[in-house]
């Protein structure tokens, strides 16, 4: 084949392309990923007890702000490095201003309590528990997200796929905080952010195998 | 430099919103730089031009078929490269060459020359056309080869004109992935 009738050929009745097609898929997909995180907790695990507590509504709060604030944050960035070239100029160093967050918190709330509470605070009752249905949640979650990128032409697959698994981390994550009832700072640090953490690692390693087009 | 990326920009955005001739121009100035980036690539690994040629024409095929994914507000350059560097390195790995015996170049240079010597990729359209699904393939044959509109093509196959327009879409995109597929063998 000669490369002009191919450019012919492409360049004949074109259609006209609507703008919005990546940024609607990427909200689909982050919406389907919600409601399967959703419907996991609410139908599988089921919903904490103890919600007249204020104590524990604040923690629900705080848990589930940590999660959709790395689930907001990182959405934006998706949505750039999940197209072709998009990797440039992208600092995803940002991604990280959650955590630090989050561990400068439990770092405070550690240093004000006394040091026979700090292994109930950090290990809590259900880490196992945690630290299984973050990342079972939140597969999901990434295989719709994975479908939306994949339709978005990266050229970084191990960037990309990293992304689309700390999306998925953090809905599961924010998801799973309807269930559980381990009530402190240093917890939600440690396992919520070492399972979001780990689901963006093997989000990375999937990337190049589940995002070629 | 700068007036080309500008003028191919221009272009680009035309072809997003419908000008065909607008879009074919583009494709047409964006092969000669193409050509130009994979034959430096590909001599220092000894290989013909004719490979050079398959790339040119996956790349277009490719910016085709993903320029929902250019954003308006963003430079053209960087993003015909990125495509032109993953297409590279993609057919690079299936034809089993190291990444390390070809430098990929930068975004600066796919615009820095143009390369209007032309030779037959090894592809066949007819042939790729032949092992698409019936649907895509006439489609495919009446609105982009025959030049027939969309709804006359909708009338002729009894389709809907938004299925005749995925049709197209989607039949494109199975030929890339029909030449990507073939290339491992």
């Amino acid at each position: 084949m000669r490369t002009d009738e191919l450019v012919a050929m492409l360049g004949t009745n074109v259609e006209r392309v609507d703008r919005r097609q990546v940024k609607r898929t990427i909200g689909v997909a982050i919406a389907l990923a919600i409601v399967a995180a959703l419907g996991s907790s609410v139908f599988v695990l089921g919903i904490r007890t103890g919600l007249n507590n204020i104590g524990a509504l604040t923690f629900l709060v705080l848990k589930v702000a940590f999660s959709t604030g790395v689930v907001a944050l990182t959405s934006m960035y998706l949505i750039r490095v999940a197209r072709p070239g998009g990797e440039r100029r992208t600092p995803v160093v940002l991604l990280v201003l959650p955590f630090v967050a989050i561990m400068i918190l439990a770092a405070i709330d550690l240093a004000f309590a006394p040091s026979s509470h700090w292994n109930k605070m950090v290990v809590g009752d259900q880490w196992v528990e945690c630290l299984l249905s973050i990342p079972i949640i939140a597969i999901v979650p990434f295989a719709a997200i994975v479908w939306a990128v994949r339709q978005m032409a990266p050229t970084d697959l191990v960037r990309a796929g990293a992304l689309a698994g700390l999306v998925a981390g953090g809905v599961s994550a924010a998801g799973y905080a309807l269930h559980c009832t381990d009530d402190s700072l240093p917890f939600v640090a440690l396992w919520y952010g070492g399972t979001i953490a780990l689901c963006t690692l093997v989000g990375a390693m999937l990337g190049p195998r589940l995002l070629r087009w | 430099m700068a007036s080309n990326e500008a003028a191919l920009r221009a272009l680009m955005i035309a072809g997003l919103d419908g000008d065909s001739a607008a879009h074919r121009t583009l494709l047409d100035r964006l092969s000669g730089q193409l050509r130009a980036y994979y034959k430096a690539r590909l001599a220092r690994i000894g290989r013909s031009a004719s490979e050079a040629e398959d790339l040119v024409q996956e790349a277009l095929i490719a910016i085709h078929i993903q320029r929902h994914t250019y954003e308006p507000t963003e430079l053209l350059t960087p993003w015909v490269y990125a495509i032109a560097r993953y297409k590279l390195i993609d057919h690079l790995r299936r034809t089993r060459v190291s990444l390390a015996e070809v430098p990929l170049g930068d975004a600066e240079e796919i615009m820095a020359q143009d390369d209007h010597i032309a030779t037959e990729s090894a592809y066949d359209l007819d042939r790729l056309l032949s092992k698409l699904p019936e649907k895509m393939r006439r489609a495919i044959q009446y609105v982009k080869l025959d030049g027939l509109n969309v709804v006359e093509t909708a009338r002729r196959c009894g389709m809907s004109e938004s299925a005749v327009k995925v049709s197209v879409h989607r039949g494109l995109k199975a030929l890339a992935g029909i030449i990507a597929r073939e290339k491992g063998k």
